[in-house]
């Protein structure tokens, strides 16, 4: 059996970013310039219908790699495909551009404060064109907000009348409203409280079954990710250390990094517990160490690791980027 | 029962807020306190009052908010009735204060060693040179690496990590009975997280400060608390021991929250979530202010006020719980 196309296709995605001072500063300081990788070489493909997690902590670059995959940012390398098309060309074409949308994490932010719910929502149908009449877009309007749990007659209102979960299930509404297939969700319930958080993603997990909508979930939190993916991708500076199905990762961690996260989460199973904090700190992106860049902080480094930067090799369904696990000393 | 005096008691404390439309009642009829050492996690949704009732205890509560209420008492003596200047020098002195946001804690115009240097002289009976040794030695406590050589920079130099334990440095370096941390974790990565928790802990325990954690992790209370207190549309809905309340909560807004938590050991198809949203402060129901999203709803519930009662483990201000004897 030949596996079905993959929506969402990322090869060698990179994005780098220019962060020197001003020339005149930089000449009389004698520095160079200042290159910020982000994103450096990171490779994932997300079945129709599926969730694929990117998890990591804050600078891992995966909310750059989310802004990357719709197009709000050009890559520095590599490519995105859509449906098996360059991305920027799909872009161009308002027909495949409708296909994808994004939810932002501050829905306090990502609303228009002098907007009324119904403009907000419908201004994707309006941007492309999608509805004949008026009728029809306060129809569409009323069936959107009632989707997501909100009532028709909340169009009429502006969104500082709304709770923080009332505004995202808005963004959500506003989101699925040209018909999508693919959802890019940065950290969609971080600003959340976790009693609302709780039916946020009730809510998008509803509404991907009844749609069939592909997601890339972006999130710093592990036990969000386990609720949510299929697949589920550990970033660490910029690259993808660990891709593997969600049950695989959870219940058999294969990356130094990976376990470390794992170990660091407080658990309230674990009352009392004494937590392993990770030593040390995520360095920095703009002159991250050489050779594995996890390896300051890596029980299990050594000299190799030291020198040479660990691909991405598979391992049965899980792929590792270390050279601990390829040589067995991972345990 | 021979409990150590508290070192923070907190009595039937209320804040209110006047608006054009009336007044808000923004903390109702809070009690509590805190014995030596002891850590009281503070949990909640926004809005519940957490941050409130600890910019209440420091004398911090943004105008035109204001206590109406209640006493305060640190050591046996009210501080909430202070003047503006004695209260200054008690907060400088015997409460310190972490709050989320390191930025608005640390002056960007001065080293990290002269904040540290300038609070420990003005508080405590030592001079400059030896003040200096201590700030090294309590940047190296927080897991500020090279201190030595690090404790002339500004806070600009430092990353966010960094400067959220220089925060905590600064509120500990004075000595305080009383320190508040009012999310002190909430911006840093889970692997910073459990470094500076671990630190917290070790400091109420060694030198028996009293501690109130306001967060909304329960992971974080759960390993930190020795009690939590539950708030709701600004009240207390449950307090007692950690374990009962995390693991087997009493009231029904406790356990909704518990509940809502996503679990990190397994995959569940769908999560308990409460409905609808907390009231505003504006529009706070009847009766016990949780009966319209509550499951277990009482006829009485809609009308009167439940006050925090025994629960057999915690106290929980919920009519389930009522005695008729």
């Amino acid at each position: 059996m030949t596996e079905p196309a993959p929506l969402v296709e990322v090869r060698d995605l990179a994005r780098y970013f220019d962060v020197s001072r001003p020339i005149v500063q930089r000449l009389l300081a004698r520095e160079g310039r200042r290159i910020l990788r982000a994103v450096d070489g990171v490779s994932f493909a997300i079945a129709r219908g599926s969730t694929l997690s990117l998890v990591g902590e804050s600078g891992c670059g995966k909310s750059t790699v989310a802004r990357l995959v719709v197009g709000l940012y050009a890559p520095t390398r590599g490519e995105v495909r859509f449906d098996g098309q360059e991305l920027s060309a799909a872009r161009r074409d308002p027909r495949q551009r409708r296909r994808m949308q994004m939810i932002f994490q501050d829905p306090y932010a990502s609303l228009n404060p002098r907007w009324r719910v119904r403009d907000i929502i419908a201004e994707p149908l309006d941007a492309f064109g999608l509805l004949p009449d008026a009728a029809a877009r306060r129809d569409k309007v009323a069936e959107l907000l009632t989707q997501v749990g909100l009532s028709p007659a909340d169009g009429e209102k502006y969104p500082h009348e709304f709770s923080g979960g009332q505004r995202q299930r808005i963004s959500i509404a506003r989101a699925l409203s040209s018909n999508p297939e693919f959802l890019v969700c940065d950290e969609p319930t971080s600003a959340l409280d976790v009693s609302v958080q709780a039916q946020i993603l009730n809510l998008m997990k509803a509404l991907q079954a009844e749609l069939g909508l592909t997601f890339l979930f972006i999130s710093h939190n592990l036990a969000v990710v386990r609720q949510m993916s299929d697949r589920v991708g550990v970033m660490y500076l910029g690259r993808i250390v660990e891709l593997a199905p969600a049950e695989t990762l959870f219940t058999a961690p294969r990356h130094p990094y990976t376990r470390a996260l794992m170990e660091a989460i407080p658990d309230l199973a674990m009352t009392g517990r004494q937590r392993t904090p990770v030593g040390g700190e995520v360095p920095s992106p703009i002159s991250p160490p050489p050779g594995c860049a996890f390896h300051p902080r890596c029980p299990l480094a050594n000299g190799r690791c030291r020198a040479e930067r660990p691909e991405l090799r598979p391992y049965g369904e899980t792929a590792v980027a270390c050279h601990a696990v390829e040589e067995g000393r991972a345990g | 029962m021979t409990d150590p005096a508290p070192l923070l008691e907190v009595r039937h404390l209320r804040v209110e807020f006047p608006t054009r439309r009336g007044r808000l009642v923004a903390l109702d009829d809070v009690s509590f306190s805190i014995a030596p050492g002891e850590v009281l996690g503070v949990v909640g949704e926004s809005g519940a009052g957490k941050s409130m009732t600890g910019a209440a205890i420091i004398g911090l509560l943004e105008p035109p908010g204001r206590i109406t209420g209640g006493e305060i008492l640190l050591e046996g003596r009210r501080i909430d009735n202070l003047p503006h200047e004695e209260l200054r020098r008690i907060r400088g002195r015997k409460i310190g204060a972490i709050f989320q946001d390191p930025l608005t804690t640390l002056n960007p115009l001065y080293t990290i060693g002269r904040q540290l240097v300038e609070t420990m002289t003005t508080h405590l009976p030592i001079g400059p040179a030896e003040a200096r040794e201590r700030a090294i030695g309590w940047l190296e406590q927080v897991g500020i690496p090279a201190a030595r050589e690090r404790i002339d920079s500004y806070p600009h130099q430092f990353s966010g990590g960094m400067r959220q334990r220089v925060v905590i440095a600064l509120a500990l370096c004075a000595e305080p009975r009383l320190v508040i941390a009012d999310e002190p974790t909430t911006a840093l990565d889970v692997s910073i997280q459990a470094q500076v928790i671990a630190l917290l802990k070790r400091l109420a325990r060694e030198k028996g400060t009293a501690m109130m954690l306001i967060t909304h992790d329960m992971g974080v209370i759960a390993e930190t608390a020795d009690r939590v207190a539950v708030m709701y549309a600004g009240r207390i809905v449950e307090i007692g021991p950690v374990r009962e309340v995390v693991k087997n909560p009493r009231h029904p807004y406790s356990a909704g929250l518990m509940a809502s938590i996503p679990p990190l050991d397994r995959r569940v198809e769908r999560l308990a979530a409460i409905e609808g949203a907390m009231p505003r402060l504006s529009a706070i129901p009847p009766g016990c202010a949780y009966h319209p999203r509550c499951p277990r709803i009482l006829s009485r519930c809609a009308v009167e006020r439940p006050e925090l009662m025994e629960a057999g483990g915690t106290m929980a201000a919920c009519w389930l719980y009522h005695r008729h004897d």
